[in-house]
C-alpha cells in the first residue's frame, strides 16, 4: 500500500478522536505542519504526550483538541510560559486539562519501555522529589539483584507518533541528523507512525548512508512531503529556528483574542503547509541554513 | 561606580567555580554564559553537554535554547536523549550541573513546578524538564537565583529537584550522592554547611551588606565567620561577555543593576 500521501490524508486516516498522540522533536524538527492539520480537522479529546509541549501543543490546547497532557517541561524556551497551557491548568479554559507530569528522563524512559515492549523501566532518579507523590504512576521496586530500591516509570505506547525529518524514501525509511531527541523511541513505541519530511528521496540515497536511518520504514504508516514543515522550529542543514517567532508568540498567545486571530489567519485560513510557506514570503529565505558538509565515509568492504 | 552589572558578576562567579576538564551540563542564560566564559578563560578543556543531546559543544553564537542548532555544528557527538540521561548523567559522567528555579530553600531544594498547591496551583510553572535528574545525579550542582523572601523561602512549596531535603544526612540516606554546592544570587554567594547541610552566606557582592541580604532571605540565614566580598569580574571577563558571548545583550543587558 502506498504510504506517500498528503498531510490532510495522513491525519484523516491515522489520527482519531480520543487517540493518544505524540508529536516529538526536542526543539529540533517539531512537526508543526501536522499539528496545524490536526487543528484544522478539529480532532477532539486527544491525549497529547511530549517532553516539551512547546508552541505546537499550546495551539492544540487553545483550539480545544486536548483532554489530557503528559509532559515534563511546559514553557516557551528562553521566553516565558505557555499561556494556553497555563490558562487551562489554572482556570480550566477553554476546557479543563488533565495533566500527568514526569521529568525529561522519565519521559524518555517511558518511550523506551514502550518501544522495548516492557511494562516499565527503573532509574536511580527521583528520591526526595515531590513529583512521585504528585503522580501515582511513579512506583518503587526492590532490585531483584540487591538491596536497592529504584523508582520506575510505566511504558508509554501512543496510538500515533508523528515526527518530522530531513529525508525519507517513499517507504518511510527516515534519516535524521542534528539533535535526535526521543523520536526513535517514540516511533518504536507507537502503534502508527506518520513521518513528514523536507525531502522524499530515492531508496538509493538512503542505502548510500544506512547509519543515518533513525526510523525504519517497517514501522511507518504514512510519509508526507512537507517542506518547511517544522517552522517555527528548525531543521539542521535546512533552516534555522525562527527565534523571533518564539519571542513574539509570548504577546500573541497572552491575549486570547490575538491567539484566535493567529489560528484563524495561519491555520484555519490556509488549506495546507504549502500555502503557509507562500504566506511566509521572504522570511523563509532569511532562515535558510549555511552549508557545512561532513567528511564523506567509506561504506565499502 | 564599577562598570559591570550584577548579572555579569554572577556569570563571572559561576565561571570561576568550573575546573578545567569538568564535564558540565549546561542550561540557558547565566549558566550558558558562565560555562562559555570559563571555556575562554581558564578552562579550555571543559566539555559542554546539553540535555538536547549535543556533547562537546563549541557554539559560534549564543544559544537561545538548549536545542539551538549552533550546539550541533562542530560538536564532538550528538546522541539521543536516552543516552544523555542514561549513559552520561546516570552513569555518573557529569561533574557539574547548573540549575535555577522559582524557589530555592534553606537546604538547596529547588521548586520549578508550582506556587501553591499542586492540584490547585496559584502559579503553574514549567516543571522539571531535566532539572530533577541533574539535581539527583550530577556530582556538583551550582544554583543561580534572585535573592528575595519570595524566591528564597525557608521551605519550597514543591520539591521538584532534591537538594539536601530536610538537611543532615537525609539525602545520603536515600542513596543520592553529590548535591548542591553553591548558590549564586544577585546579592551574594552561599555554600552548604558540611553537617547541617543548610545554606551559609559566604560572600557578599560589592554594594550589598549582610543586613540587606538577611532582609531579603526567607529565614534567619547563617553567615560564615570568614565572610568575604565577592570579587568583581575582571575587565577581560567583561569584554568577553559583552563582545563575544552576548553582544546583543539578550540575556544580560536588561538586568543591569
Amino acid at each position: 500500500m502506498a504510504k506517500l500521501m498528503t498531510m490532510q490524508d495522513a491525519i484523516a486516516r491515522f489520527v482519531r478522536d480520543g487517540d493518544l498522540v505524540v508529536m516529538e522533536g526536542f526543539t529540533h524538527l517539531i512537526p508543526f505542519a501536522a499539528g496545524h492539520e490536526i487543528i484544522r480537522q478539529r480532532k477532539r479529546d486527544l491525549t497529547l504526550a511530549r517532553l516539551t509541549p512547546d508552541l505546537i501543543y499550546d495551539q492544540l490546547i487553545f483550539a480545544g483538541c486536548v483532554r489530557k497532557l503528559i509532559f515534563s517541561w511546559a514553557g516557551n524556551p528562553g521566553v516565558g510560559p505557555l499561556h494556553a497551557f497555563r490558562r487551562a491548568v489554572e482556570q480550566g479554559k477553554p476546557r479543563p486539562l488533565d495533566i500527568e507530569e514526569y521529568t525529561h528522563f522519565g519521559m524518555v524512559l517511558r518511550f523506551m519501555a514502550g518501544a522495548s515492549n516492557l511494562p516499565f523501566l527503573p532509574t536511580r532518579n527521583y528520591p526526595g522529589t515531590d513529583l512521585t507523590a504528585a503522580n501515582p504512576l511513579f512506583r518503587k521496586v526492590r532490585s531483584p539483584y540487591g538491596e536497592e530500591d529504584l523508582w520506575c516509570v510505566p511504558a508509554l505506547n501512543p496510538d500515533v507518533t508523528i515526527v518530522h525529518a530531513q529525508r525519507a524514501d517513499a517507504d518511510g525509511n527516515t534519516q535524521v541528523w542534528g539533535l535526535y531527541g526521543v523520536q526513535k523511541e517514540a516511533a518504536f513505541a507507537s502503534r502508527r507512525v506518520i513521518v513528514s519530511v523536507e525531502e522524499v528521496v530515492d531508496p538509493s540515497v538512503i542505502r548510500s548512508d544506512p547509519n543515518r536511518t533513525l526510523i525504519p520504514g517497517i514501522i511507518v504508516s504514512a510519509v508526507v512531503h512537507e517542506p518547511f514543515g517544522a517552522h517555527p522550529s528548525f531543521v539542521q542543514g535546512a533552516y534555522d529556528r525562527d527565534n523571533d517567532f518564539y519571542v513574539k508568540w509570548d504577546a500573541v498567545s497572552r491575549d486570547e483574542a490575538s491567539f484566535q486571530t493567529y489560528l484563524d489567519e495561519w491555520v484555519h485560513g490556509l488549506p495546507d503547509r504549502a500555502a503557509y510557506v507562500r504566506k511566509m514570503g521572504a522570511r523563509t529565505g532569511e532562515l535558510l541554513a549555511d552549508r557545512q558538509m561532513c567528511a564523506p565515509v567509506n561504506y565499502g568492504f | 561606580m564599577a562598570d559591570y552589572t550584577t548579572s555579569e558578576l554572577m556569570v563571572s562567579r559561576a565561571a570561576s567555580e568550573l575546573k578545567n576538564g569538568d564535564v558540565v551540563f549546561v542550561g540557558i542564560g547565566v549558566p550558558s554564559l558562565a560555562v562559555n566564559l570559563a571555556y575562554r578563560m581558564h578552562a579550555p578543556g571543559i566539555c559542554m553537554i546539553y540535555e538536547s543531546g549535543a556533547v562537546g559543544c563549541v557554539p559560534r553564537r549564543l544559544p537561545i535554547s538548549i536545542g539551538d542548532p549552533c550546539l550541533v555544528t562542530g560538536s564532538l557527538a550528538v546522541v539521543p536523549m536516552l543516552d544523555v540521561f542514561n549513559l552520561y548523567l546516570q552513569r555518573g559522567l557529569i561533574d557539574v550541573g547548573f540549575l535555577g528555579g522559582a524557589q530555592v530553600d534553606r537546604f538547596g531544594n529547588i521548586n520549578s513546578t508550582v506556587i501553591g498547591d499542586y492540584r490547585k496551583p496559584k502559579v503553574r510553572l514549567p516543571g522539571s524538564g531535566g532539572a530533577c535528574e541533574i539535581a539527583a545525579l550530577a556530582k556538583r550542582v551550582v544554583i543561580t537565583i534572585a535573592n528575595s523572601k519570595r524566591t528564597l523561602p525557608e521551605r519550597v512549596d514543591f520539591v521538584t529537584s532534591p537538594g539536601y531535603l530536610r538537611g543532615g544526612r537525609e539525602r545520603e540516606g536515600l542513596g543520592l550522592e553529590g548535591g548542591p554546592e553553591l548558590v549564586i544570587t544577585d546579592m551574594g554567594v552561599y555554600r552548604f554547611d558540611g553537617t547541617t547541610r543548610e545554606m551559609v552566606l559566604v560572600s557578599v557582592h560589592p554594594g550589598f551588606t549582610r543586613a540587606k541580604i538577611k532582609e531579603n532571605t526567607g529565614w534567619d540565614v547563617k553567615v560564615a565567620d570568614d565572610l568575604t566580598e565577592t570579587p568583581p569580574p575582571t575587565p577581560e571577563e567583561i569584554r568577553i561577555i559583552r563582545e563575544e558571548l552576548d553582544p546583543q545583550g539578550i540575556f544580560l543587558r536588561s538586568k543591569a543593576s
